[in-house]
């Protein structure tokens, strides 16, 4: 009996800091969550300008000069994943890559631009063409870095390396929910199809000096402010992704150490009702 | 004069959205300025002085560069890469960063993508001071 009762005590101390561990990286999570979401709302509002805006273009697009504008004969496409640094956020990441392979289907010919440890870990195991992986952690991306990765990736496209880019990130909804998306970025004609129909009048457009210089100038930026408004995003979602699991996993051990407190208690109390018989016994015995 | 709903955003987040009678900046073509009422539009913005003139007839300056320029029904968005008000320009540094990218570029031997990046550094801080001033 006292061994059962030292087996659970032991138990209750592992499970004790574990929970300690996983408090700390809940609080952890959250406080670096509140900055996250801080400039993931930020930068919210312009993402989502610029993205209308281009969308608008994009239905309002006649002139097919420009190679971002018309669509593309390559059928290969680059995904820029955006996944997290480190495990330990409940489903972030595999949620991350189902809707990656789900958005791919069969097809796997395909690039991609990691950003992210476990993006980058997760297609060289999978033996997945990999652009670069220079921007392996998301955590240091800046504005700058972004830029960086819009600029190659247009140079990529032009060079005809590919030719559609996708942008697969998680979404932040609200601090319980995160969703993984699949967002078309080019060529411009695929953000089109992402509506359910055209108008039949087409709205003009004038573009000076001409759509395709004006093309020129701004898909870069926009692949970059694009991005990172992804990163903003993904960033917040991991973390709050983390949170929610070391939240669960927290009062998963208090729920435990609650059980094992009762089994000690039984094991105590039957312990000291044995030595009380014997005790009683051997006194009668002497008696 | 009439006005047009008008937003300037960066990706440091939206900093104007209102109504406003004008506003002026710089494109890679040259400086132009749109008023209500203009036709469907997109351009892209290089480096220069953006004004506004708010629906009250106050105009404010700023620094403005690289991004987009649209109109679409009505609807002006400024989307730049910086926008920086002229109040909120750190004149300091801004002097700083030219003297550094000055430097910079009086030294021999740089490669291709440290001139680029200094040469826009320089620009950048030339902008900005030339809208404080």
């Amino acid at each position: 009996m006292a061994a059962n009762m030292k087996a659970v005590k032991l138990r209750i101390k592992s499970v004790q800091s574990t929970m300690q561990i996983t408090k700390a990286m809940e609080l952890v999570a959250s406080s670096k969550l509140r900055r996250a979401k801080e400039r993931s709302d930020q930068c919210r509002p312009y993402f989502r300008e610029l993205h209308q805006t281009l969308v608008d273009i994009a239905e309002g697009n006649t002139d097919f000069s420009s190679v971002y504008a018309k669509t593309s004969s390559n059928e290969r496409c680059c995904y820029v994943v955006i996944a997290g640094d480190r495990g330990l956020a409940g489903g972030y990441n595999s949620n991350l890559f189902k809707t990656l392979e789900a958005a791919a289907g069969d097809n796997r010919d395909y690039v991609v631009l990691p950003i992210g440890k476990k993006a980058v870990e997760y297609f060289q195991r999978r033996k997945v063409e990999i652009l670069t992986e220079e921007f392996a952690t998301v955590a240091n991306i800046s504005v700058a870095d972004c830029f960086e990765i819009a600029r190659l990736l247009c140079r990529e496209y032009r060079e005809g390396r590919f030719g559609h880019i996708e942008l697969c990130y998680t979404e932040f909804v609200s601090m319980l929910s995160q969703r993984p998306e699949v967002y078309p970025m080019l060529p411009l004609t695929d953000l089109e199809s992402a509506k359910e129909e055209a108008s039949a009048v087409r709205d003009l457009i004038l573009y000076e000096p001409d759509s395709s210089e004006v093309f020129d100038a701004i898909v870069p930026e926009y692949l970059g402010g694009f991005i990172y408004g992804g990163v903003c995003d993904a960033v917040a979602s991991e973390l709050a992704a983390r949170r929610n699991a070391m939240e669960a996993a927290t009062s998963n051990a208090e729920e435990m150490i609650e059980k094992l407190n009762l089994s000690y208690n039984r094991a105590r109390q039957s312990s000291i009702t044995t030595e009380i018989t014997e005790i009683v016994a051997g006194a009668e015995g002497v008696g | 004069m009439s006005s047009f709903p008008l937003k300037i955003g960066t990706p440091d987040g939206l900093l104007f959205e209102g109504d406003a009678e004008r506003v002026a900046c710089r494109t890679i073509t040259g400086d132009l300025a749109i008023l209500a009422g203009h036709c469907n539009y997109c351009t892209a913005i290089g480096m220069g002085e953006a004004h506004v003139v708010l629906g009250d007839g106050t105009t404010r300056y700023a620094a403005c560069i690289g991004g987009m320029l649209s109109v679409m029904n009505g609807t002006c968005r400024v989307l730049a890469t910086t926008w920086e008000w002229k109040e909120d320009i750190d004149k300091n540094r801004a002097e700083d960063a030219k003297r550094r990218a000055e430097e910079r570029l009086a030294r021999q031997g740089l490669t291709d993508q440290e001139y680029a990046n200094a040469t826009a550094k320089l620009q950048r801080a030339l902008v900005r001071l030339s809208v404080k001033q």
